[in-house]
């Protein structure tokens, strides 16, 4: 198929971007996205200008680093899968595809569509973890009986790999998604109790601090996660965060 | 706590609670309201217990009329920080796909109900903190009308269609601002489960309160 591409092009953190044209021919409805955009890139190589800068690595939907707005929604029009597994049989021949990095304040372009998630790194630094002594002693963590169903809700919050496409959706760029399902996998589990109230209460903070918005519950997060994260993470860190603070 | 309603997560709970006190208040407005076209005589006879009833005066009166300014400010204070964290613009974004349009837009129904309140203060509220606290009248009764005023005073109101047109176009934009304000509350104080489990409550709420109102409107300007 033959598309249309409109891609955000920005030299770098300082520079003011835009939306830039390019057509490209011959794309098999097998190709994921990235390799659609591998082989934009090896002709743009080719007429010896500069690629278009994205982030990728694992290009099997579980490292989190890709993170393209195409068509207007985070990871593209499919549903579970990120940009690494969008596929080109999404598109049809003749059309216009829009690609843009994630915009938030708190997540500054680097570069065309890389972005800055480091704002993530320092939430999960306040609080995203258990303080455990690793000096040989350490008690087996299967000692400790869990119930299945809080196992299970537990582990659906800790498939969250901190993409950032539910800031990038949320008309208020908000984290509550990514920090609720952080503080869920914890709070649901014994070993997460002794650090509980003040692990919510520092990464709540930390979100605050670094800029992102208040959740308004429009749903948009949970539409666009391409992990299924449920809203109910961020309902149950609001609880936490109310039992923390009385 | 007072840290807690500083943040982002308290600033929510603050507006999901006085959205239930709202909301709650919605429905005794209706069910009173309602009695001005089924029981002219029983309205008037609980509009003035109302409106000369110590408590509800001095003590619920207050705390309604903060539960609406703390309501507006509040929201333009979140819509403010919300524009802030957004930053630049999407060239293309398709907000339909993930989530409704009354969602996306509580700013924008809040803004008219705003403005009709503004109207309805006007129209209801400055005439009676007028009539009692400056001209010192708690009688409820008026020249040339029998009994309690109240419901004169009402129809009256709702003779001019333009007046009628202002307050249904309100009422639209207060079942769109309930369609999604309702069950947002629950999910604001944590309440998942309730959330989902009053979905189909929420969605009735937001038709039927402002309906209600709309009925009543309609049914005075053109009943008279």
């Amino acid at each position: 198929m033959n598309l249309t591409l409109k891609i955000w092009r920005q030299k770098d953190a300082n520079s003011k971007g835009q939306m830039t044209d390019y057509q490209i021919s011959d794309v098999s409805d097998h190709m994921s996205f990235l390799e659609m955009m591998d082989v934009l890139n090896e002709q743009i190589i080719n007429k010896g200008e500069e690629p278009v800068a994205f982030d990728h690595d694992c290009r099997e939907g579980i490292c989190g680093m890709c993170s393209m707005y195409i068509n207007g929604e985070a990871h593209g029009p499919d549903r579970g899968v990120t940009t690494c597994q969008l596929h080109m049989r999404m598109f049809k021949d003749g059309d216009t595809i829009t690609i843009e990095p994630w915009k938030a304040a708190a997540f500054p372009v680097i570069k065309d569509l890389v972005v800055d998630r480091s704002a993530f790194d320092r939430i999960q630094h306040a609080g995203g973890y258990i303080s455990v002594n690793t000096s040989g002693n350490t008690q087996d963590a299967n000692s400790i009986p869990i119930a299945k169903q809080a196992a299970d809700t537990a582990m659906d919050a800790a498939t969250c790999i901190g993409c950032g496409a539910c800031v990038a959706t949320c008309k208020n760029s908000s984290a509550m998604l990514f920090v609720g399902a952080k503080v869920s996998q914890y709070a649901l589990l014994p070993q997460g109790q002794v650090e509980a109230a003040d692990r919510v209460k520092n990464m709540v903070a930390q979100m605050d601090l670094e800029g992102f918005g208040n959740c308004t519950n429009t749903g948009a997060c949970e539409v666009e996660c391409p992990k299924g994260i449920s809203l109910d993470n961020i309902a149950r860190m609001n609880r936490e965060l109310m039992k923390a603070s009385i | 706590m007072g840290g807690f309603f500083k943040s982002s997560i308290g600033r929510k709970v603050s507006m999901a609670l006085s959205a239930f006190f709202l909301m709650f208040f919605l429905l005794q407005h209706l069910a009173i309201n309602i009695l001005s076209v089924f029981n002219p005589d029983l309205f008037n006879e609980v509009s003035h217990f109302m409106g000369t009833n110590p408590v509800v005066q001095f003590a619920l009166q207050p705390v309604l009329i903060f539960a609406v300014v703390f309501h507006f400010v509040m929201g333009f204070v979140l819509e403010l920080r919300n524009k802030k964290a957004n930053g630049a613009k999407y060239a293309k974004n398709n907000g339909a796909a993930n989530s409704t349009w009354f969602s996306r837009n509580m700013i924008l129904s809040g803004i008219t109900i705003l403005a009709f309140i503004l109207l309805h203060f006007i129209d209801f509220w400055f005439p009676e903190i007028n009539t009692k606290f400056i001209q010192g009248d708690w009688s409820g009764v008026m020249e040339g009308v029998e009994g309690y005023r109240y419901h004169e005073e009402l129809v009256h109101k709702f003779l001019h269609p333009a007046r009628v047109a202002a307050y249904v176009v309100a009422f639209v934009f207060l079942g769109l601002h309930l369609a999604h304000g309702f069950t947002s509350a629950f999910q604001s104080v944590g309440a998942a489960s309730l959330r989902k489990k009053l979905e189909k409550v929420g969605i009735a709420y937001s038709i039927i309160v402002p309906l209600g109102f709309i009925f009543i409107a309609l049914y005075h300007h053109l009943n008279h």
